[in-house]
């Protein structure tokens, strides 16, 4: 067996579709031109039959993805996020989400720890994209364990997904095995005095904020929110009501996010103070991942100064 | 299917026609010059060529047809209806609040259609998909896709065109409505599509020419497709956009406009 634990999430993911197509023969894999990058070249390697190289044309590829699902296949199509989303929108949204085929969207290298790239390969807007979509699925895994975890999910259940996943290696968030349930939020840290709603790369940063904040007495509840659509609204009341004060942190735009999604189930339940931790309206440049996140905000400590400011403002 | 000789075939397109016209003239919107244009196309696909069940829609050694010209829908529906996939009275529907035959085709909705379409462009690489399938289970079912020309400045369609030969999806059948008019005004002024027949060739597909309006030509063009061997094949079939109706036809303000009362009684006599 492999040990996923030591892998990117691209890499755990392309490990495990090979896997996964042993068992399940309806399984095609579809790419274009970055199965080195997205990892698929595994799949490719092992069912190089079931393996549809699409050369550089991402509309074209998702529409075929759902010719193939109306056909009884079960086709994952990956590129990077930014392609995945932005380039093909309208296929997306015309050949998968309103026909509801069976297509499985992966895709890798999300958000800003794409780094040296700079901007035009940081997908900052994805999940608000695919968030908006109806009938999607979509998920933002926290480690290469529960990659492993979604994609099996996700090749389980009838209907379209979005997974996005990242390009470096990330710290472990689920040492000891991850059970992924879709619509649930995982409560990885228990507390009353603010709840911490995280999804992806943020989620390790979350718990090093809690272990942070709970050295000066502040229990910190938090979240992994890896299922952004569907979301589970009743954990976030639960953590509104319970806690009375969240912070959120993405690697995404504020604007359609997590954050945002959060922001409207606490303000239609239990409104209660929020600070959303992502990327303010603006895009990125050229950087190391650990600088990037520097500058966005988006560190453990700056979720430990959201956190007591977000417990200042309770009343 | 099989059974309809050509004159018979003509006689089910003018009948197709006039469920058109009355359709689009009774839900008061729709688009009859890309409707009438494609009727005998629709015709020979459906009550001669396709192998097909309209007893058993989703039967998966079915031939797939993809109206990727989605605003074409209610020739389509006429079709489907008078094959038997559901009951002419639905026809009356169209584009109806809570009825299952939408302005564009619903893959979710209507019995028979097997992929949703409307925004242009699309529908030959989900065709590429269905033929892709068919190889991979080794079934002998076809896919065909009907597009219209102006459909053809989409991007896609070329991406998909560089797809299918690569692929050597001989399975698989594409059908361009040649009306040479679109929403604006004529093809070879909005975006001239010349030197098309070319541009197919040189994407590597075979391509077959024939008079759109002409039931034997589609037939002969259907039939012989489905014999080449290796590639895909591309039938342009030079049609009338409006064909059937005087002051329909080749006129760009019947891109999508529904006739009045008058106009339908004209229509209908044109076609009878």
């Amino acid at each position: 067996m492999t040990d996923y634990s030591e892998l990117a999430t691209r890499e755990a993911f392309g490990k495990f579709l090979t896997e996964l197509g042993d068992r399940d023969p309806r399984i095609v894999v579809l790419d274009a031109d970055l199965s080195r990058s997205t990892m698929t070249k595994y799949f490719a390697r092992a069912f190089p039959g079931r393996f549809i190289q699409c050369g550089l044309a991402e509309q074209n590829m998702i529409s075929i993805a759902a010719g193939l699902a109306t056909c009884g296949r079960v086709p994952f199509a990956s590129t990077f996020a930014v392609f995945a989303s932005s380039r093909c929108f309208d296929q997306v949204r015309m050949c998968v989400a309103q026909p509801q085929t069976n297509v499985k969207i992966v895709s890798t290298h999300g958000g800003i720890t794409v780094g040296e790239d700079g901007s035009s390969h940081q997908a900052i807007e994805d999940i608000a994209l695919y968030c908006s979509l109806p009938n999607f699925n979509v998920v933002v895994p926290a480690d290469s364990i529960e990659t492993v975890e979604a994609i099996r999910a996700a090749a389980a259940t009838e209907g379209p997904f979005y997974v996005r996943l990242g390009r470096s290696k990330t710290p472990v968030v689920y040492t000891s095995g991850c059970t992924f349930r879709l619509g649930k939020a995982d409560v990885l840290r228990e507390g009353n005095d603010a709840a911490i709603i995280a999804t992806g790369i943020m989620v390790y940063m979350a718990i090093d904020a809690a272990d942070l904040l709970a050295k000066s007495g502040i229990k910190c509840r938090v979240l992994n929110m890896s299922s952004i659509k569907p979301i589970d609204r009743q954990a976030i009341e639960a953590a509104a009501e319970e806690t009375g004060a969240i912070v959120t942190a993405e690697e995404h735009l504020l604007h359609g996010g997590l954050g945002s999604i959060v922001a409207q189930v606490v303000a239609s339940g239990t409104p209660a103070p929020l600070a959303s931790l992502g990327i303010k309206d603006t895009y990125c440049k050229s950087g190391k991942p650990e600088e990037l996140l520097e500058a966005n905000g988006l560190t453990a400590e700056d979720i430990v100064d959201a956190a007591k400011s977000v417990i200042a403002r309770k009343r | 299917m099989t059974d309809y000789n050509i004159a018979d075939l003509e006689g089910i397109a003018r009948k197709l026609r006039r469920h058109v016209i009355t359709m689009i003239s009774r839900a008061g919107s729709g688009h009859p010059g890309g409707s009438l244009s494609a009727a005998d196309i629709v015709t020979a696909l459906y009550f001669r060529v396709m192998r097909h069940d309209p007893a058993n829609p989703r039967w998966p050694d079915r031939d797939r047809f993809i109206l990727s010209k989605g605003h074409a829908a209610p020739v389509l529906y006429a079709a489907l209806a008078e094959c038997g996939y559901f009951p002419l009275e639905w026809l009356t529907t169209l584009r109806k609040s809570g009825a299952c035959l939408q302005g564009h085709t619903d893959s979710r909705l209507t019995p028979g259609v097997d992929m949703s379409a409307g925004s242009l462009g699309q529908g030959l690489s989900v065709g590429i998909g269905m033929a892709l399938a068919a190889k991979l289970d080794k079934k002998d079912y076809r896919t065909y896709i009907l597009l219209g020309d102006g459909e053809c400045q989409e991007g896609q369609v070329w991406e998909a065109a560089m797809f299918a030969p690569n692929y050597k999806l001989d399975n698989l059948t594409a059908i361009v409505d040649y009306n040479g008019l679109q929403l604006d005004g004529f093809t070879r002024q909005i975006m001239d599509l010349e030197p098309f027949v070319e541009k197919w060739r040189s994407f590597k597909w075979e391509v077959l020419e024939v008079d759109g309006h002409d039931m034997k030509q589609v037939v002969d063009a259907l039939q012989k497709a489905g014999q080449v061997e290796g590639k895909p094949v591309v039938i342009v079939a030079r049609t009338v956009k409006g064909k059937g109706v005087s002051f329909i036809e080749n006129n760009v303000d019947w891109h999508g406009k529904a006739p009045n009362k008058a106009e339908t009684e004209i229509a209908l006599k044109e076609l009878a």
